[in-house]
């Protein structure tokens, strides 16, 4: 009774312990468990005699090729599906980290938590401008971009429904806050005209985008005069001067909200205080990495909960799949493992290799599954709605951590799908074993 | 039928082996029953059976420009429309912005034209005489255990109000419900009197969100829609209008293509069921050859076996699906219950047909191999062990 009590208690520790210690420990330290793993296979007398029962163990796989293949598809699929939504949580966060830093400033109306429902008086943004905080150029200039955010319904490409797209009107001073912004075909527009200028990813999903083409918006016409490349969440966007577009569409002198660049990160805080303690202004101000990371956070962590939901689900099956396969391998090689134990392979040994059997078609699938996701998904464009109520462009990012964890995913199923059929295998009697046909 | 003890027997002949099946179908079905309510939550999005004679008419600029309050007049005297009435978008947060929901400004005919919302008769009343007064549906009373008398304070997002404060408090006075359970979710909203909010905001007075008509006869939607818009073309406020299924599902296929993310996840999943449980089948005939073999002795024709292979493997998905998808009804209920507003509908018939559907499908495919070996065996090979 309590030998059975005790051998379940040690059985379930070895099954929850290396599990936790998968998901828990960084990645050198699992290379560390492998290399030691390996150390212990090449150099010592178990170790070897775990070695060339493995061996014999893996060259009967071919004979079981169809059931084999269920543990190493079953596999794929959980890491292929994981990775995959992962991927696509990953790029949408990463697109709106990157529009984001610490040496820029937002200022929105207090409680506003876009700009798209922000307004910010002529007066205020002036104000704002002239803080001590705000960096200035060459001529003395503060550089401070009053900008105006509205969302045009225009058609999508190949589409026949429209779509969102985020217009942005941006001060003079805007390109010294966007550094990274690049013209990549045509001119910048003409401060007062009605030009605009298209981002890298709107020119791609949206229809009449390209340079010289004629865009309707409000009733008036405006014509695409070039492409810019920000790197960020702004190549989903239409830029224009901010004054034509507050004509466009009636906003008088106010603006959606202000960006400055800042001296530096650390004037931040006194930069803060500045706006909150004037009595006059009623804004909120955070940086701009805040401002989008906070953008991000919701549909980031829906993803991340929908992914691992999903993957544990799809784990579960094909972790009993893998059992299935497993235990049908060690009932086929019965008379195999007597017939090593009977010459004086210990216990150990046949736990190890089958264990290690597992893990190898358990890594294939993984492999397989990370691989798939990886060619099919990697770059993949998709678009969703963002924050400002308009289309915000991302690529799916299928990154070495996601593949990583992927693949710690698949060694857990191949782990605890290994280890029942490998005691089972160790605890066999040898002479029933021997006598099995 | 009769051989029902037959099948059920041969099912479980190995009985880790068909628990370890079982618990991977049971898996699968879990998943398509919570991936399918999600899929059809998105997809019935604000969809209702009285939507079919409601019209929307927003901004054609963009549904986030507001329109003048001078066209309710003219948008009602259009031939073919019943009723108008119009909302605002208020965008409020209640305490903290995770708890998020819909509240809008709406005139006090907006009940009669979304006649799925029920409220009491005299809550109506309560709503139509007190200036602050607001509505809000049952799950979202629920979700905040808001009882009628209680005040509501909601941050403004979009809205200050004249005095400069953020702070609007409302005073719940009805709750409606629906009770069609398929759009059930439209009972996370709450609703308050446009004309306490045009007067008390401090700018943008005058204008509305959205007008909403109610037509007399659905197949004149199309003429209506175009008379509509016809009122301010040409002017600095044209209006787009369509139908509201339309318009819900133009919004919805903005935010993402639910429909294909959740078709591939369930393309993974289905095709990893039928190898692993294609293999189970297989394994099971193959240990069994010399039991077929002697039905076949004793008298049992080609087809029979065949028929009792197939029932096998139909029964095998049957129970492990059936339980998968209980199971995800429950949870789907437990969920629903506890956070309110998520993207899931309750797993309905239509699931259900469609799982049942599936299993049946699997079943068949991946019976099809091992009984079309069990029935094409033949007894002195099979006898003789070749």
């Amino acid at each position: 009774m309590w030998r059975k009590i005790g051998y379940a208690l040690a059985v379930t520790l070895a099954a929850v312990v290396p599990v936790i210690a998968l998901v828990a420990l960084p990645p050198w330290a699992i290379l560390a468990a492998v290399v030691l793993l390996g150390a212990w296979l090449a150099f010592t007398r178990t170790g070897r005699q775990a070695s060339s029962a493995t061996a014999v163990a893996i060259t009967t796989i071919p004979q079981r090729l169809g059931s084999s293949s269920v543990v190493v598809i079953g596999i794929a699929g959980v890491v292929g599906v994981l990775v995959a939504l992962l991927a696509m949580g990953e790029g949408f966060r990463s697109t709106l980290q990157q529009t984001g830093s610490d040496d820029t400033a937002i200022v929105l109306r207090g409680g506003s938590q876009t700009e798209i429902n922000s307004v910010v008086g002529h007066d205020a943004a002036v104000t704002i401008a002239q803080e001590p905080q705000v960096m200035r150029d060459a001529q003395g200039v503060p550089i401070a971009s009053p900008e105006i955010v509205v969302a045009a319904s225009i058609p999508k490409k190949g589409r026949t429904t429209d779509a969102n797209v985020e217009i942005r009107g941006i001060g003079e001073q805007a390109w010294e806050v966007y550094p990274r912004v690049r013209i990549i075909a045509g001119r910048r527009f003409t401060a007062g005209l009605r030009e605009l200028i298209v981002g890298k990813n709107a020119a791609r999903e949206f229809a009449h985008t390209a340079i010289g083409s004629k865009l309707d918006l409000n009733g008036q016409p405006w014509t695409v005069v070039g492409e810019f490349d920000s790197g960020d969440s702004h190549n989903s966007e239409l830029w224009a001067d901010t004054n034509v577009v507050a004509t466009t569409y009636h906003r008088g002198d106010s603006t959606s909200s202000v960006t400055v660049r800042l001296g530096s990160p650390k004037l931040f805080d006194a930069f803060k205080t500045a706006i909150k303690t004037d009595p006059q202004l009623k804004l909120d101000t955070q940086t701009t990495r805040a401002y989008y990371n906070a953008q991000s956070a919701g549909l980031t962590k829906m993803i991340r909960i929908l992914g691992t939901t999903v993957a544990v689900i799809m784990a579960i099956g094909a972790l009993f799949g893998a059992l299935n396969t497993m235990y049908a391998a060690v009932s086929t090689r019965t008379r195999e493992i007597a017939t090593l134990r009977a010459i004086g392979f210990r216990g150990p040994p046949v736990v190890v290799s089958v264990l290690l059997e597992t893990l190898l078609l358990a890594v294939a699938g993984g492999l397989i599954g990370a691989g798939i996701a990886w060619l099919l998904f990697d770059n993949y464009t998709a678009s969703t709605l963002g924050a400002n109520f308009s289309q915000v462009v991302f690529e799916f990012r299928v990154t070495p951590a996601l593949l990583a964890s992927g693949l710690k995913w698949a060694l857990a199923i191949g782990f605890l799908g290994g280890l029942f059929p490998a005691l089972r295998a160790a605890r066999m009697p040898v002479t029933d074993g021997l006598r099995e046909l | 039928m009769k051989y029902f003890n037959l099948v059920w027997s041969a099912l479980f002949r190995r009985k880790t082996r068909t628990m370890f099946t079982l618990l991977s179908v049971l898996a699968a079905f879990l998943l398509f029953g919570l991936l399918d309510s999600v899929r059809t939550a998105f997809a019935n999005a604000g969809h209702s059976v009285a939507g079919a004679t409601r019209l929307i008419t927003i901004s054609k600029v963009s549904f986030t420009l507001e329109l003048p309050e001078s066209l309710y007049m003219r948008i009602q005297s259009v031939p073919g429309v019943a009723e108008a009435t119009y909302a605002n978008w208020f965008g409020g947060i209640y305490q903290d912005p995770k708890n998020f929901f819909a509240n809008e400004a709406v005139p006090s005919n907006f009940f009669d034209i979304y006649s799925e919302f029920q409220l009491p008769a005299a809550e109506l009343q309560a709503f139509q005489q007190t200036r602050t007064g607001a509505v809000v549906g049952a799950s979202l009373a629920h979700r905040f255990h808001w009882k009628i008398g209680d005040q509501i304070p909601l941050q403004a997002t979009i809205f200050p109000q004249k005095n400069g404060s953020n702070t609007w408090t409302f005073q719940l006075v009805g709750i409606y419900h629906v009770t069609n359970p398929s759009e059930r979710q439209q009972e996370d909203a709450l609703f308050f009197h446009w004309k306490y909010f045009d007067e008390a905001r401090a700018f943008g007075n005058g204008k509305v969100g959205w007008y909403i008509e109610k037509i007399a006869n659905p197949k004149d939607a199309d003429r209506v829609a175009q008379a509509i818009d016809a009122i301010s073309a040409n002017s600095d406020h044209e209006t787009k209008t369509q139908s509201e299924d339309a318009f819900q599902a133009s919004f919805v296929s903005q935010f993402a293509d639910i429909g294909l993310i959740v078709g591939s996840i369930m393309g993974a999943v289905f095709f990893t069921l039928i190898l692993l449980t294609g293999n189970t089948m297989a394994q099971a005939v193959r240990e069994r050859i010399p039991e077929l073999a002697i039905l076949k002795t004793i008298g049992f024709s080609n087809r029979s076996v065949l028929a009792m292979v197939l029932a096998e493997s139909v029964l095998l998905l049957a129970i492990g699906g059936a339980v998968g998808l209980a199971l995800a009804e429950l949870t789907v209920s437990v969920i629903r219950a506890r956070l309110g507003a998520v993207p899931m509908l309750p797993v309905g018939e239509a699931i259900w047909l469609q799982g049942l559907g599936l299993m049946a499908l699997i079943g068949l495919l991946v019976g099809a191999l091992p009984a079309r070996r069990g029935m094409r065996l033949r007894i002195v090979d099979a006898l003789a062990g070749r």
